[in-house]
Parts: C-alpha cells; sequence; structure tokens
C-alpha cells in the first residue's frame, strides 16, 4: 500500500520535493489570483467613491469649532 | 490621525482589493458591496484610531473580516439559502472549459471552512505576509501557516483526485482496495 502511494505521488510531482502535489499548488494558486484579481481590476465603483467623497463634505471643520467633535464619539459598537 | 486627502486617497486605492476580498469570502457580489460599504462607514467614523506609518490595507481587511463574520453569525440561515440559490446558477452556466474550471474552483472555495479560507485568500490572493494576516485574523502566525495549509490540501481534494492522498478518506479506500483482495 506505501507503494500504491508514492508511485502516484512520483507520476504526479516528478522531481518535487514531498508533500502537495507542486503543479496543483501552483495551479491553485494561480486560479485563486485569477478570480481575486478579476474583481480587483473593476477598479473603484462609483458607489464608493462618491459616498467618500459625501462623508468629506459632511465633516465639520475643525478650525470653525474645536469642541464639536465631542458630542458625537460613538465608536459603532452595539 | 485626521482623515487628511492623502490618507483618504488611499483608502479609496484599497477598495478594489476589499472589494475581492469581501466576494472571496461571502461569494456574493451585492453581500459584498454591502460589507465594503460598511466597512469604508466603520473605517471612516473610527479614522482617528488609526496610527499613521501603520499598515492601512491591513486595517481596513480588519474591519472588514470582523464585520463579515459578526453579520455571518447574525444570518448563518439565509447564508445557507444563499448557497443554495448560487449553486443554481453555477448549473445553468454555459459549459466553457476555462469558465467551468472558475465555477469549480469558486464553488471549491466556498466548501472551505471560514478560518483556512479567509487565510488562504489574505496570504495566496491579497498577498499580505504571514504576519499581517495572523493580525487581521487575530491569532498566532503558526495557526495561519496551518490554516494555508489545510486549506491548499483540501481545495487539491476537492479539485484533484491526485490531492487526496493528503486526506482521511485515504482509509477507507485502502479498506475497499484491501477488502476486494480478499
Amino acid at each position: 500500500m506505501k507503494d500504491v502511494k508514492s508511485q502516484a505521488s512520483k507520476s504526479a510531482a516528478p522531481g518535487k520535493q514531498g508533500g502537495l502535489n507542486a503543479e496543483i499548488q501552483s495551479r491553485i494558486g494561480h486560479q485563486l489570483r485569477a478570480m481575486y484579481d478579476d474583481v480587483v481590476r473593476q477598479g473603484v465603483p462609483d458607489r464608493f467613491a462618491e459616498l467618500i467623497r459625501k462623508l468629506d463634505v459632511a465633516k465639520p471643520d475643525p478650525q470653525l469649532e474645536d469642541t464639536g467633535d465631542q458630542t458625537n464619539k460613538n465608536d459603532g459598537r452595539d | 490621525m485626521p482623515l487628511t486627502d492623502s490618507l483618504r486617497d488611499d483608502i479609496l486605492a484599497s477598495v478594489p482589493s476589499l472589494r475581492a476580498f469581501a466576494i472571496s469570502l461571502s461569494g456574493n457580489g451585492d453581500r459584498a458591496d454591502d460589507l465594503v460599504q460598511e466597512t469604508l462607514l466603520r473605517a471612516l467614523a473610527n479614522i482617528d484610531s488609526f496610527q499613521p506609518g501603520s499598515n492601512l490595507p491591513a486595517w481596513l481587511f480588519t474591519i472588514l473580516r470582523n464585520l463579515f463574520r459578526s453579520d455571518y453569525r447574525k444570518r448563518r440561515r439565509e447564508v445557507e439559502d444563499a448557497d443554495g440559490s448560487y449553486a443554481k446558477t453555477l448549473k445553468t452556466q454555459p459549459a466553457q472549459n476555462s469558465h467551468l474550471e472558475f465555477e469549480e474552483f469558486r464553488a471549491a472555495l466556498e466548501k472551505l471552512p471560514q478560518d483556512q479560507r479567509e487565510a488562504l485568500i489574505l496570504v495566496g490572493a491579497s498577498g499580505f505576509s504571514y504576519e499581517d494576516a495572523a493580525a487581521i485574523c487575530g491569532c498566532a502566525v503558526g495557526t495561519i501557516k496551518s490554516r494555508v495549509n489545510r486549506a491548499r490540501s483540501k481545495l487539491s481534494a476537492l479539485l484533484y483526485v491526485d490531492g487526496a492522498e493528503d486526506f482521511g478518506p485515504d482509509e477507507t479506500v485502502r479498506a475497499v482496495i484491501g477488502g476486494s483482495g480478499g
């Protein structure tokens, strides 16, 4: 039974170190990055660019009122 | 630190990879974008707690990951239902080879335990170091390494027959082979 196992890994990954099949691992890595980069290449949807722009405008100017921040101290926890 | 123009630009520049991370985690584009939006709102609301000079993407990924996990716990049933409809849409896809392979990969990724999936994505796709990934997930570096290894091993088993040699079913297979011999 040991023979069967070592034969299988030899034929699948000739000349590579033990453990997982190197060729399969590189295919998995490639597919993972392809899937991920597919989304990254879509860039920043307008929705998010707008969101950040709006929040930026809505922020009070700290030079006008230096106590304005204290009233709205919420760290987002429930 | 206060929200400077350059910090705002850096946050915007992180949006594409935040979306990719969110989609890889949730397997659902709409939900992923909601998650990114919530992450941005949370980040901007807590921008004072961001340490200037520290790793901004890692900080944002941490927020997104924590939101996803709390959301996941709350909506476990919904998620399971969404998985069902997602699987259905896969079956109606045209059987083009590369596309099919891509969807198979996606489906296999969805089958990984959440801990392993996020570790694999952070290290293997987002390009974070093991140390950064450990900080994002709030665990030890060694834990991340073993999760990544287990994720790879399981994906091999799911996608390629050869990868199954590192897996549990080995025992059963051996028993079957041994049994048929006698």
